[in-house]
């Protein structure tokens, strides 16, 4: 249990969020092109790192609006927030 | 078995203060080398090097587990045994590890504690009342005892159970597995740890593996915090870890690591001789033979490996327990905790071999595993020791994510998620 600050709404009980799961996961340009192999990897393989993650979160409770997060899964410290679109933090890695 | 445990031996020993009984399993430092090691000293992980060692008499074998035995899921879930699942791979999976389960003391000469005292699942809407009917019947075709009960009979097994219609979520009825039941977690975990000590298997607590070595696209042995251990045969059971293990082989699975949590209350005289589970409102409740309640709550919705998970899971749990059981309103809450539990996108297992070889996986299986632990360790040794998976575990391979064969047991088969 923690706390979010949407980059909309500020701080707010992670109760009010629902989690996306791994970020920056490119939807496939050309779906028609895609072997099963690729298909696997972008449909159901997770990096499900232990330690720091990128991650996407959708204020449902809230704004509703998606954003992504970087956090430590290894104690739940969120390190940064930053909206969709804008390029992730480069300190994490 | 050196020492077999019996009425004799417990006189004997009380003879002399029972200060005489031996240590029930060796704490030997790692060999060199061994035929195969086994990541993880959990209940999966030693019931695979106890069927090895017992079945395809592979005996130098380890092993490895970073804390102590049983620490992880297999000393933190609820214990719920049941074989109720949907589709034909998984009622052949969890059937057969339940048949295990019923000679399993004597098997081990050790007291597991396993007790058929059924298991129901609660219909809180109309389509859950399909969903289960329907599942009854599979589990029927499949030689699976089960029955449907309407609230009527939901009301008569367990007369705790409010079946009011007025309430959020009303009974409108529920499954019955009666060979269903509940064991001792621990005993679980020390009786296949006594046992494949005693056929020469090292068991080495405290040891954590840091990296796999690999040759071209096979295993060479491990990197651990005791040093490197050469082996050509890796069978990892990690649960929670099973990502983070696979990483160090540059693999990736279909896995997330969710906190899952459960608690037990202060103990009280027997007042519920069943388990109930009732997925709809994530509640599952059962007394252990301390008397504590023992609840289950359900998974986070993010990656966490902390093992705490939210309290308002807890809060929601709570809620639908004192919905359903208005008796329990005043009991207070001991202990809470949570696990790290490995869920797969069809909330089936993964007991398979990997493109890598000598590299085995036996993981995600997510929110239920207790329940599998002596079929899992079972078609897991098979699936090691011949480098092929038994017929019972040959649908969850890993390759099902890229063929499309999924074991989609989601919300159909009473699982909780």
């Amino acid at each position: 249990m923690f706390l979010i600050n949407c980059p909309f709404c500020g701080e707010r009980d992670q109760s009010e969020f629902s989690s996306g799961g791994e970020a920056h996961i490119v939807r496939p340009k050309q779906p028609t092109e895609l072997s099963d192999d690729e298909w696997a990897e972008y449909l159901f393989m997770r990096k499900n790192i232990k330690g720091i993650q990128f991650e996407r979160w959708n204020h449902v409770h809230g704004c509703r609006k998606w954003f992504n997060v970087v956090r430590d899964t290894s104690n739940d410290k969120i390190l940064s927030v930053y909206k969709m679109g804008e390029k992730p933090p480069v300190n994490y890695k | 078995m050196k020492n077999k445990y019996s009425v004799f031996s417990l006189i004997k020993n009380a003879l002399s203060q029972h200060e005489n009984w031996q240590q029930a399993w060796g704490n030997p430092e790692p060999k060199k080398e061994y035929d195969a090691i086994i990541v993880g000293g959990g209940g999966h992980g030693l019931a695979t090097a106890y069927y090895l060692a017992k079945k395809h008499n592979l005996k130098n074998i380890a092993v490895l587990e970073k804390g102590w035995i049983g620490g992880g899921n297999t000393g933190r879930n609820t214990t719920i045994i049941r074989s109720n699942y949907l589709w034909d791979a998984s009622a052949g999976l969890y059937d057969h590890a339940l048949k295990l389960w019923e000679n399993l003391s004597q098997e081990l000469n050790y007291n597991v504690m396993f007790s058929q005292r059924g298991v129901m699942n609660l219909a809180h809407n109309l389509q859950d009342v399909r969903d289960l009917k329907r599942r009854t019947h599979a589990n029927r075709l499949n030689g699976i005892d089960a029955v449907w009960l309407n609230t009527e009979e939901v009301k008569k097994f367990c007369p705790i159970i409010n079946t009011s219609p007025d309430i959020r979520y009303p009974v409108l009825g529920g499954t019955l597995q009666r060979r269903a039941g509940t064991a001792r977690h621990d005993a679980v975990a020390w009786g296949y740890a006594r046992g494949a000590s005693d056929m020469g298997v090292d068991i080495i607590q405290n040891c954590e593996v840091k990296g796999i070595k690999r040759n071209g696209d096979k295993v060479e042995g491990l990197e651990t915090t005791k040093g490197f251990i050469k082996t050509n045969k890796i069978g990892v059971v990690a649960a929670g870890h099973s990502s983070v293990i696979a990483n160090m082989a540059g693999l990736k699975l279909p896995l997330e690591s969710k906190p899952l949590q459960a608690l037990v209350s202060e103990p009280v005289k027997p007042i519920i001789d069943t388990v109930v589970m009732s997925n709809a409102v994530h509640a599952y409740v059962s007394q252990s033979d301390k008397g504590e309640l023992v609840i289950g709550a359900g998974t986070d919705s993010y990656v966490s490996y902390t093992q705490r998970g939210s309290h308002n899971i807890v809060e929601g749990t709570l809620k639908a327990i004192l919905e359903l059981y208005p008796i329990f309103s005043r009991m207070k809450m001991l202990r809470q905790w949570g696990g790290i539990v490995d869920i797969c996108p069809d909330a089936s297992p993964i007991i398979s071999k990997t493109n890598i070889k000598g590299l085995y996986f036996n993981c995600g299986w997510g929110t239920g595993g207790f329940k599998a632990t002596p079929g899992s360790g079972d078609l897991f040794a098979h699936t090691i020791a011949n480098d092929e998976p038994h017929k019972l575990n040959a649908a969850f391979n890993l390759n099902r994510f890229v063929s499309g064969d999924l074991v989609d047991e989601h919300g159909a088969a009473a699982v909780a998620h």
